[in-house]
């Protein structure tokens, strides 16, 4: 397997987008028909990593360490390709293609360089799922951040840039965040690589153990704030439901950026070999976060008055519970995080390409989401024997993309609620059993009562939004549905229902997945070989 | 030197978090401006306080205690140029807003609720 492999998921689309600048907005053909080309390529280049990472042992060490410049891990920068880093690029290639066709429709001409601005979103994203150097993923994450700013105010409008406005100020304060507590880990230990960190922290003095807490902790806080923990995720509803719903489809999987990189770091950096003072650090907040996370994401969704919202609240709802999960530390119960990682980012970027289709057509502003309205009985309700006698006399015809909009609302309210038979079910199933054998951490049975409760009230929400948009009126004018569109939401649901139906290969590899990234000896041997460990800086 | 620098820091910072919390929209960038300042002095310290010392290695025999650390200074170059980007780009969102709005107040109101 060639080596180089492993950047190419960053330079090809860095390398397009360039391209695509120089072509101009006027040559749109030969600017879609390039991204097109890049989506397709970072598929097929994510399952290439993605089997080469499977066909390495399992455990063992990452199946690709790219020393950049092959500078020693040290000293220069390493890109690193394990299970974990191959799946979430795979996951990235997945939602873009699926993105990038809904996007070719009524989104793309409402405003300039959406094209390149997704390509550049790929960089960032593959990057920070790949690199194995603290700074290099500030770098990345800028790059990503940058992009995103780009694409939140697609499309402009009065409520559009009030909502940017928002996210880009709590974005770029907790980037400070980010320096300041990557620049305190430096101080401290003098590297930023992030296997020699894991190695060094057994190790480190009391007197500045305490100082790299500070600095980690301040650093997550960073995290936290992109992965929208409460009382950290205020911006996210408004943003999401503001933005274009391709862009919002897509940002559905930044706020797993935040997980990833929570999961990674408290596992390397604070696992349970960490060391007296260092073990388990971190753990109980984020536990806890993601439990309070839950329940305001609960909130909201019961309260939520448009289809932008409701899906923006079930990210939040999705990100608590992976909080949660990944806190415990249990490899059993991150296989499952991860199973419902995937599910929900999936599900959740088909109900934003739905609501997008479903919004009203042609207004530019305010109104872009569908609203719902509150409920109000009526006064003077037919009779159940009426309804029973007028039944017969109309018949409906549901047009066909009304039909297939509502199976699949329907699909995605099964999805994100976790009911069988959809792999939403699976997910929650394979990450909810093992909880109960872990229930020694405090709070554990809080978090299985609060997901359960999150599903049904999901539920609830979902039905109430589904009933108000497909049991309405029968006269009112459903908007046109482009094939683009649909393409992308059957791509999406279509994964889903394919992972439904083969379950044994991906929950194998989870769970080699898991096992490889609790034990984090692998990768420091992977990053950094024994005759290299010698060469003490 | 350790003092001065840790005051200078602080205040930038502590300006820079009053202002982030005011209504206007230039209040907001001219506070993220000062914080952004205070973390790259904050990341060049973090290398140590040295004056005068080379961080390019100038003889092959030396010692550690000649040469400053490179390393932050290049961290430090880095997140200058990505907050300097970042920074602009806001800027052409302030602007948008307050054409959209009419005003400067964050949440595009007039302040009055």
């Amino acid at each position: 397997m060639n080596p180089h492999l492993v950047i190419a998921p960053i330079l090809l689309p860095l390398l397009v987008a360039a391209l695509q600048l120089l072509a101009g907005e006027r040559r749109q053909r030969i600017v879609v028909a390039l991204s097109l080309a890049s989506c397709f390529a970072l598929v097929g280049v994510a399952v290439a990593l993605l089997l080469a990472a499977t066909q390495q042992s399992a455990g063992g060490v990452p199946a690709f360490v790219y020393r950049i410049g092959d500078w020693p891990a040290r000293f220069g920068i390493v890109l690193l390709a394990d299970r974990l880093s191959a799946l979430l690029v795979l996951l990235t290639a997945v939602v873009a293609l699926a993105v990038l066709p809904a996007a070719l429709g009524r989104w793309q001409h409402r405003g300039n360089y959406f094209q390149p601005l997704f390509q550049f979103l790929l960089v960032g994203l593959n990057g920070a799922f790949l690199t194995g150097d603290l700074f290099n993923l500030f770098v990345f994450f800028e790059v990503l951040l940058a992009a995103s700013y780009g694409l939140a105010l697609h499309g402009s409008g009065a409520r559009r840039v009030s909502a940017g406005l928002h996210y880009i100020a709590v974005n770029l304060t907790a980037s400070m965040l980010f320096l300041v507590g990557v620049s305190l880990i430096f101080g401290v230990t003098g590297t930023l690589n992030m296997a020699a960190l894991a190695e060094l922290i057994p190790s480190l003095p009391d007197h500045t153990r305490a100082l790299l807490h500070v600095g980690a902790a301040i650093l997550g806080i960073a995290f936290l704030i992109k992965t929208a923990m409460w009382p950290l995720g205020f911006w996210l509803p408004r943003t999401y439901a503001a933005s274009a719903p391709a862009v919002a489809a897509m940002f559905a999987l930044m706020t797993k950026v935040g997980i990833y990189v929570l999961l990674r770091l408290t596992l390397l950096l604070f696992g349970d070999d960490a060391g007296p003072g260092s073990r388990h650090f971190g753990a109980d907040w984020l536990l806890w976060g993601g439990i309070a996370t839950i329940v305001a994401g609960i909130i909201g969704l019961l309260g939520a008055r448009d289809l932008g919202k409701l899906a923006g609240y079930n990210v939040v709802i999705s990100s608590g519970t992976l909080l949660g999960a990944i806190s415990l530390q249990e490899p059993a119960v991150t296989v499952g995080a991860l199973a419902y990682l995937v599910i929900s980012t999936l599900g959740i970027a088909a109900l934003f390409l739905v609501a997008g289709m479903l919004a009203p057509e042609g207004e530019e502003d305010a109104s872009d989401a569908l609203p719902l309205e509150p409920y109000e009985p009526l006064d003077d309700a037919p009779r159940v024997e009426d309804l029973y006698a007028e039944e017969d006399e109309r018949r409906v015809v549901i047009p066909a993309p009304v039909a297939m909009l509502a199976v699949s609302f329907l699909a995605c309210a099964l999805l994100l609620a976790g009911l069988p038979p959809l792999s939403g079910f699976l997910a929650k199933f394979s990450m909810l059993a093992p909880m109960l054998d872990a229930t020694a951490r405090e709070g554990t049975m809080a978090l299985f009562t609060l997901v359960i409760v999150a599903g049904f009230c999901t539920v609830i929400a979902m039905c109430r939004a589904g009933i108000q948009i497909f049991w309405t009126d029968v006269d009112r004018s459903f908007p046109q549905a482009r094939v683009t569109e649909v393409t992308g939401i059957v791509l999406l649901l279509g994964t889903c229902l394919l992972l439904t139906v083969v379950v044994q290969g991906p929950l194998g590899y989870l769970h080699d997945t898991a096992n490889q990234i609790h034990d984090r000896a692998n990768y420091i041997h992977g990053v950094l070989p024994a005759s290299e460990s010698e060469v003490a800086p | 030197m350790e003092l001065v620098l840790a005051i200078a820091i602080g205040v930038l910072v502590a300006s820079g978090v009053w202002l982030l919390l005011r209504p206007r929209t230039f209040q907001v960038i001219i506070g993220l401006t000062l914080i952004s300042y205070g973390v790259n002095l904050f990341i060049f310290s973090t290398g140590g306080l040295r004056i005068g010392a080379d961080p390019v290695l100038r003889d092959v025999v030396g010692k550690f205690e000649q040469y400053t650390d490179p390393l932050p200074q290049a961290l430090v170059l880095t997140a200058i140029v990505i907050g300097f980007a970042t920074t602009a780009l806001f800027l052409v969102v302030l602007l948008t807003s307050r054409g959209l709005n009419g005003n400067d107040h964050v949440d595009g109101g007039d302040g009055t609720p």
